[in-house]
């Protein structure tokens, strides 16, 4: 694991942990579409998995500490890969003229960074509700009506921009971590791009309509 | 043709380094970018400068010898070519055109636009042979292989090693150059006894020359005068992991 090849392997095996996470989340947040109701019922069940072979919230705290656990590593890789590529190059080029990859393999590391700050505001707005008008203790779905109110466009808007940004981030990521971990070949290549292509396509539009619709008052 | 150059000089090791403009003229299209380089050289000997010090060997695009960083492209921006197989033709009249050194920590600046590749030799050291009976070549067929196989091995074995790859990878890896070495080998019957070990020793030693981890951008086979396919790193990232199982 200490290998930077070792690190690659752990940045692809979080990132596919956290790509899971997503599309549950996302479905989990299109229910938003189906009334207040079902979003809090959806919330509540998230809770009582498996209840009562498994306590109150027992299943949905694992989850989250695999989560925890993933998002730390899947950062501790990049950083110190970051710092091995930085010293293997100690004198920069005059003139550099990129030949491949495009805009998202270009921003991986900026990309994350910024994902990263974005899931801090996310979880202090919707999870924690300190920085919601209505605070913690409310049902999940008044905090997230709340949270995208008109008011409150420039939430909204960060929301965009962070959504994107993690979609750029897949784009590159995912069709990267089958490379990493050895299952990519030329035959696979058009597949894995396109597979790659469109899960990121499918998860910024499935994330961006709940709060777009609230705020153009679609859902209230 | 008239040229501005934008050259590195660096008088050894130890020194700064820096930029230095010069005016070349009367440059014909049909020379390659060495005989250019050729041409300044010449005047700066006679003038009684130092001339700029360059690799360079076959000058037929096999030997893997030459190759500086052009406008910012290794080789230069001519697809799957060495810059030695680079012709003038490619260039304005009048362009300015920036000349630097292969960038990375192992590849250290011996003068000018030499740099020192042993890591590369380090890196075939730690793995990238097989040990079987030399001898007499054995009888053509005696051990079948796949046509499929032997035009990867092929394509794979076609890296000439001159460290592009290292210079346009922007996390300064040497994935795509040791990839190709281990594929070459791991494809073949004759380097399967090896072949987990090999993957993880030479992939160690890349590590320990410093070199950076790889992030996928695809930088290094777009500059490979070879072209050697991205997929070559996943079969050494398959074979690495794989060794460490065990």
């Amino acid at each position: 694991m200490a290998s930077s090849n070792g690190k690659k392997a752990v940045m692809a095996v979080t990132g596919a942990v956290m790509v899971g996470f997503l599309v549950l989340h996302m479905l989990g947040n299109l229910k938003i579409f189906l009334g207040r109701e079902s979003f809090n019922d959806y919330a509540h069940a998230l809770r009582t998995l498996l209840e009562p072979i498994a306590p109150y919230r027992s299943v949905l705290t694992i989850l989250e500490i695999i989560l925890v656990v993933s998002v730390v590593l899947h950062m501790w890789a990049a950083i110190s890969l970051a710092r091995r590529a930085k010293q293997a190059r100690p004198v920069k080029y005059v003139a550099k003229k990129s030949q491949a990859g495009g805009y998202a393999t270009h921003i991986m590391r900026w990309g994350g960074l910024t994902i990263a700050l974005y899931v801090v505001w996310h979880l202090l707005d919707l999870t924690f509700g300190v920085v919601n008008p209505k605070g913690f203790d409310s049902a999940p779905a008044d905090r997230m009506i709340a949270g995208f109110d008109p008011s409150r466009w420039w939430v909204t808007l960060i929301y965009l921009v962070a959504v994107v940004l993690v979609g750029l981030h897949l784009r590159h990521g995912v069709w990267s971590a089958f490379q990493t971990l050895g299952w990519a070949n030329r035959a696979r290549y058009k597949a894995l791009r396109a597979t790659a292509s469109l899960l990121s396509a499918v998860l910024v539009v499935g994330f961006l309509a709940p709060p777009l619709a609230i705020t153009f008052g679609v859902v209230k | 043709m008239n040229l501005t150059l934008k050259v590195w000089r660096q008088s050894g090791p130890t020194d700064a380094g820096r930029m230095v403009t010069y005016k070349v003229e009367d440059v014909s299209p049909d020379m390659s970018f060495l005989e250019m380089l050729d041409v300044l050289n010449e005047r700066l000997i006679i003038e009684g400068d130092d001339p700029v010090a360059f690799d360079h060997d076959c000058r037929e695009g096999i030997c893997g010898m030459c190759g500086m960083v052009i406008n910012g492209v290794a080789h230069g921006e001519q697809r799957a070519t060495t810059t030695c197989q680079l012709h003038m033709r490619h260039f304005e009249d009048g362009a300015t055109i920036t000349i630097e050194p292969w960038r990375a920590a192992p590849f250290p600046v011996v003068k000018d636009l030499v740099v020192d590749r042993s890591a590369f030799d380090r890196i075939i050291q730690a793995g990238g042979f097989v040990s079987v009976p030399a001898g007499s070549a054995p009888d053509a067929h005696s051990v079948p292989v796949r046509k499929e196989d032997a035009d990867s091995a092929f394509d794979a074995a076609t890296c000439i090693g001159c460290g592009a790859c290292v210079a346009a990878c922007p996390n300064g890896s040497a994935s795509l150059f040791t990839a190709a070495k281990i594929t070459h080998l791991s494809l073949l019957p004759q380097g399967q006894p090896e072949r987990l070990t090999r993957a993880k020793a030479m992939v160690d030693q890349m590590d320990a020359e410093g070199f950076g981890g790889c992030t996928n951008t695809g930088e290094c086979t777009a500059v490979c005068p070879k072209g050697i396919p991205l997929d070559t790193i996943a079969r050494m990232n398959s074979d690495y992991l794989q060794a460490n199982k065990k």
